[in-house]
């Protein structure tokens, strides 16, 4: 039996993997998008690896939003079902998966929260940071980076954007909670923004 | 405040705060009504749009938590066993900016055009269908009709091959003359088999009669047999007409419009 034969009765996703051990002769992490291939193709042992990957993120997101366990799961398992139904909502030419699956989250669980229908379409959100955390090491290291940073910003702008971002306020309602100018809270966020992806580049 | 505006070189400075807002979710309806219609037009500002996303995302993974629960796991593979695959219909009807919508209608288009199509090409196909059935329907009848055909040519053949062996079994001495006729007063056919009949003298013919429920004997026919006393004939009758019985007699050559008595032979129709 000759390799393509042998590996035609394979899953999806283990043909891939057994390409590339064999090309590159290393252990290195499935790639996200074979990964995603994979779902396309509708095997379930790809979303399993996708789910082991980024259900500590998504949950962490939801959580942090919702501050409820049971809620964090739900929003858990509608963000996996979803990509599971519609992979294609993804760009894979485009930023990273777990980025976006964070903040496919957190629009979610705002949705939850503030029990609305959802406001932005999953395949609307395109963003466009280039993370490499597909690998378990690297995933680590660059959320403890990530996390660093956000905790070094200057306590107003890192309040104003958690407000925004994990509580879902609009900048009129931080304005008025903070009692703050509107201006102000609009520039904080802003300079908060472009100081993570300063230090991060 | 120069590091702000770096990024935005070139797009639209008055959007420059709200395209962050946007990507935190931190804008009005009303105010990302109107970013929205600036967006269609604009594709600096959609890409940074994008960049501002991409910071946002930064935010988002610096949550903390414990890991979720197994059972979300286990939850999670045994719903993904149960769910159809494809395109979730939710999703398109979500609130969008117009311009996102613009690739959901070329799609709608397409999916009706090709919706469209695939009705014509069904209906043709199920008309294509059905005129293979009917063909293939009427293939089997000529195929039917044409071996049934050829085994009446087989008897006919037989019948008629003056090669054949005709062998008349009986309890022994003289063989008697003896016949048989075949007739569907529906369609008037009728078919007389006859054997063992007595050669003809000069200027004689056997006439066969039939003798219908009512009224004066008709003429069904005159024959003459082989040398060997056998006979085929097929004559036809007007259609419709019944018969009670059919008798054989010997007439003058031209054959007589009343028959001749003796009757040689005679049965009775149904006995």
């Amino acid at each position: 039996m000759d390799l393509q034969s042998a590996n035609a009765s394979k899953p999806y996703i283990e043909r891939k993997r057994s390409e590339r051990v064999q090309s590159a002769g290393s252990q290195l992490a499935i790639k996200d998008s074979v990964l995603v291939s994979g779902v396309r193709a509708g095997d379930e042992h790809a979303m399993a690896q996708l789910y082991d990957r980024y259900s500590p993120v998504v949950y962490s997101v939801a959580l942090r939003v919702l501050a409820d366990t049971g809620a964090a799961e739900d929003v858990l398992q509608e963000v996996f079902l979803q990509l599971w139904r519609n992979p294609a909502a993804f760009d894979s030419n485009r930023g990273s998966l777990g980025a976006w699956l964070a903040v496919i989250t957190r629009n979610r669980a705002i949705d939850s929260l503030r029990k609305r229908k959802p406001e932005t379409a999953a395949d609307e959100v395109v963003i466009s940071v280039d993370l490499d955390i597909e690998n378990e090491t690297d995933r680590r290291r660059v959320l403890e980076k990530v996390r660093g940073l956000v905790n070094a910003l200057p306590p107003e702008q890192r309040k104003a954007l958690e407000m925004a971002f994990f509580e879902g306020l609009t900048h009129t309602e931080i304005a008025e909670r903070t009692k703050e100018p509107l201006g102000t809270i609009k520039t904080r966020i802003r300079t908060g923004l472009l100081s993570l992806r300063k230090a991060l580049g | 405040m120069n590091d702000m505006s770096e990024p935005t070189k070139g797009a639209h400075q008055e959007f420059a705060d709200d395209l962050a807002l946007y990507a935190l979710g931190a804008l009005s309806a009303n105010e990302r009504r109107t970013l929205d219609q600036h967006l269609a037009g604009c594709a600096a500002c959609r890409r940074e749009l994008e960049n501002f996303r991409g910071d946002a995302a930064l935010l988002a993974l610096s949550a903390t938590s414990p890991h979720p629960p197994l059972r979300s796991r286990d939850n999670l593979l045994t719903a993904i066993a149960h769910q159809p695959r494809g395109r979730s219909l939710r999703t398109v009807a979500l609130r969008r900016p117009w311009w996102a919508l613009v690739p959901v209608f070329a799609t709608l288009l397409l999916a009706i055009f090709g919706l469209l199509l695939w009705r014509e090409d069904s209906g043709l196909r199920r008309r294509l269908e059905q005129s293979r059935n009917e063909a293939a329907q009427r293939e089997e009848q000529i195929s039917k009709l044409q071996n049934e055909l050829a085994r009446a040519q087989e008897v006919v053949a037989l019948l008629s091959s003056p090669e054949a062996m005709h062998v008349t079994l009986s309890r022994g001495g003289k063989p008697e003359p003896h016949g048989k006729a075949l007739y569907l007063p529906s369609s008037g056919r009728l078919l007389l088999m006859a054997s063992n009949l007595a050669p003809l003298p000069p200027n004689k013919t056997y006439q066969l009669w039939l003798i219908p429920q009512q009224g004066a004997p008709m003429s069904a026919g005159m024959f003459k047999p082989s040398a060997r006393g056998e006979v085929m004939m097929q004559h036809e009758m007007p259609a419709g007409t019944d018969a009670k019985a059919f008798g054989v007699t010997m007439e003058n050559e031209g054959g007589a419009s009343t028959p001749t008595p003796p009757l040689l032979l005679s049965g009775n129709a149904g006995s």
